[in-house]
């Protein structure tokens, strides 16, 4: 087994630009759900549109770059509006049951051949980076150290993105210790109680939930920079990683989604190098390369639980102030 | 909580607040409330059916009645936290009917839920500082920028800790809401909607699960209400604290008013006994029972007559029937 190679490939995800993405999802998420108590089960939706808007206002309406991520976001604040204006008014749990769907409708919205010349259908977006890849301020050239070792291009896209995550979780941190932020915490522990006191709950929800989404958008808009844009990414399943990535760092803080993403993609990263070389040295029996490859995933379902069941606040959060199961 | 050594405020009731008879749906000199017609029905039950309904504005005015008589009801329906039927009610000469729970709270009418909502995960004072109305910093975009809002934000912490003191919750501002005791968390459910600065508070079951020392803060702090110039509705059980700060009392059964009046009056009214108290509710059931050793007085026996002929049993005063006991075993 080559230790180097799998610690070097695992040390790279610390600032993949995967690892950024997620974060701002999980923070959009840590808007909904750890300071709202909103259950969005359809995060994947908001990246997919904030990717989708960036990719088509490029390639389709040949908008510059910049406008391409304004378009995404404006998505995702519609997408919130028309989620939230008949499931924000009902209890918690309807909105989880429709986010789920709608956000596997927005999915195959863009992988159906119907939207083809738009969309590409399920082969999906590529070839917009002409714009964003001429704004880069690095000469070109290979810069970097060790397993961090990236062209102009890479860097650009991974300093753009922990530059939106900054300001992102700067935004979080203003909103959430005003007294917006203290009427979304009050709405999170009884919405009924917040009414009585004269506050108009409905608009605060639907604040809360375009602003999550919009990073969400941001998040899926750091997906895409690097690479292309596959409707198969956009799966629930990729919801559920965020999920992962909130209560692992904790629900209603403003660095836990930063350190969860990390954390959850280190480990992703490290066992994806390792437990395939661990099953073709034959230390893992019974499985091919490729099983072991999925075994991971595994791994992160079961993590998933024993968060949920023995800390359920998070590492950076405080049991008081957030547990999962109320 | 019972460091004050004041002498109970004697409370002062107001009288001669209606036109005419005390007689249900009665005029009154300044109500607050205007209802008429409200309905509200739940399948097949009329929870509610209020003809007409006028609280007195300064004063206390106690709603009574057996459970199930549809006093909740009526306080989500005027508070705009249920649709009723068919109804239009009038507050402080706005029409209220239709108009959102948010709304009706802004224009002076708070309430308080009979099961408490401290708001759990936010400390005492986060709690006490959300009741304030009209704050500029939760706007989303204000929100933002602390200069424009961190004047008001001291007044209201200045305003909720006086608050806060005079409910003697000061010393616990900075715990969670979830570690106060039950009746902490009433006396703060109340303190929060004061800092609304409401014109009528509406008071759900105010008294239940607290204890008695609490209670009497808890009274002396409705009192203190009305001194303040505030009108209090409020539901409750306990007669004891009706008939003490109650300057007014409306009796419900089965969605109806059947009764309204000063405390003392009603309480006399036999509609209002055989609706709430019972008709027999200055007997002690354990004596009727046996279970409890006590003077049989002609109360005692009459009761037992009528027991017997509606059942048709015949009952001997001195030998008990035993069978409630043994079913209690069996069916554990």
């Amino acid at each position: 087994m080559d230790w180097g190679s799998i610690l070097s490939n695992t040390a790279s995800w610390l600032i993949s630009p995967e690892t950024i993405a997620y974060a701002l999802a999980a923070l959009g998420l840590a808007v909904h759900f750890g300071y709202g108590g909103l259950l969005n089960f359809g995060m994947a939706a908001f990246m997919a549109l904030g990717a989708y808007g960036y990719a088509i206002s490029i390639l389709t309406f040949g908008l510059p770059w910049w406008a391409g991520i304004i378009v995404g976001c404006l998505a995702s604040v519609v997408f919130a509006l028309i989620l939230g204006i008949p499931t924000l008014r009902l209890r918690a749990d309807y909105l989880a049951i429709t986010t789920i769907a709608a956000a596997e409708i927005v999915r195959l919205l863009f992988t159906t051949q119907v939207f083809d010349s738009v969309t590409n259908s399920a082969d999906g977006l590529g070839n917009y980076h002409a714009g964003f890849r001429a704004a880069n301020p690095f000469p070109e050239g290979t810069y970097g150290f060790g397993p961090w070792t990236y062209n102009e291009n890479g860097w650009w896209v991974r300093i753009f993105g922990i530059c939106l995550l900054a300001v992102a979780a700067l935004l979080v941190w203003l909103l959430m210790r005003s007294p917006w932020g203290r009427v979304l915490k009050g709405i999170r522990e009884d919405e009924d109680a917040v009414r009585a006191l004269g506050k108009n709950v409905f608009a605060y929800k639907m604040q809360a939930l375009m602003v999550g989404g919009v990073f969400g958008a941001l998040g899926g808009v750091v997906f895409a920079l690097p690479s292309a844009v596959v409707p198969s990414v956009y799966v629930t399943s990729l919801t559920f990683f965020i999920w992962t990535i909130l209560l692992l760092g904790g629900a209603a803080t403003v660095f836990g989604p930063l350190l969860g993403a990390v954390i959850f993609w280190v480990i992703m990263g490290f066992l994806s190098n390792v437990l395939p070389a661990l099953a073709s040295s034959g230390f893992l029996p019974f499985m091919s390369t490729t099983q072991a490859a999925t075994l991971r995933y595994i791994l992160v379902g079961l993590a998933l639980m024993l968060i949920v069941i023995f800390r359920p606040q998070g590492i950076l959060g405080n049991k008081k102030e957030l547990t999962f199961v109320k | 909580m019972s460091s004050s050594n004041a002498a109970p405020l004697k409370p002062v009731k107001s009288t001669g607040l209606h036109i005419g008879d005390a007689a249900p749906g009665v005029a009154k000199v300044d109500p607050i409330i205007i209802a008429d017609n409200v309905t509200r029905q739940f399948g097949g039950l009329k929870a509610v059916d209020v003809e007409h309904l006028e609280i007195p504005r300064n004063a206390i005015t106690a709603l009574i009645g057996p459970n199930g008589a549809g006093k909740t009801t009526l306080f989500n329906l005027l508070t705009g936290f249920d649709k009723p039927d068919t109804g239009t009610w009038v507050f402080d000469g706005k029409q209220l009917n239709g108009v959102p729970a948010f709304k009706v709270a802004r224009m002076g009418q708070v309430r308080t839920f009979q099961l408490t909502k401290a708001l759990g995960l936010l400390t005492v004072l986060e709690n006490m500082k959300l009741g304030s109305q009209k704050q500029k910093g939760e706007g989303i975009f204000a929100s933002l920028i602390k200069p424009l809002w961190n004047k008001q934000e001291e007044e209201i912490e200045e305003r909720a800790l006086d608050i806060l003191a005079r409910f003697k919750l000061d010393t616990k501002k900075d715990d969670f809401a979830a570690s106060l005791s039950g009746g902490q968390r009433k006396l703060l459910e109340m303190a929060r909607a004061l800092m609304s600065q409401p014109k009528l508070v509406m008071l759900d079951e105010p008294m239940a699960g607290v204890n008695p020392a609490l209670t009497q803060s808890l009274l002396e702090h409705i009192l203190d209400l009305k001194v303040q110039g505030m009108s209090v509705l409020f539901v409750e059980h306990d007669m004891q604290m009706v008939r003490h700060i109650a300057d007014w009392v409306v009796v419900m059964a089965e969605g109806r008013v059947v009764a309204e009046g000063p405390p003392e009056d009603v309480m006399q009214n036999p509609a209002v006994i055989d609706a709430y108290l019972g008709s027999h509710q200055d007997v002690d059931l354990g004596v009727v029972t046996g279970r409890i050793a006590g003077e049989i007085t002609s109360e005692v026996e009459d009761l037992l007559e009528e027991i017997d002929a509606e059942t048709g049993v015949e009952h001997e005063i001195e030998q008990p029937p035993v069978v409630a006991p043994e079913k209690d075993e069996d069916s554990k």
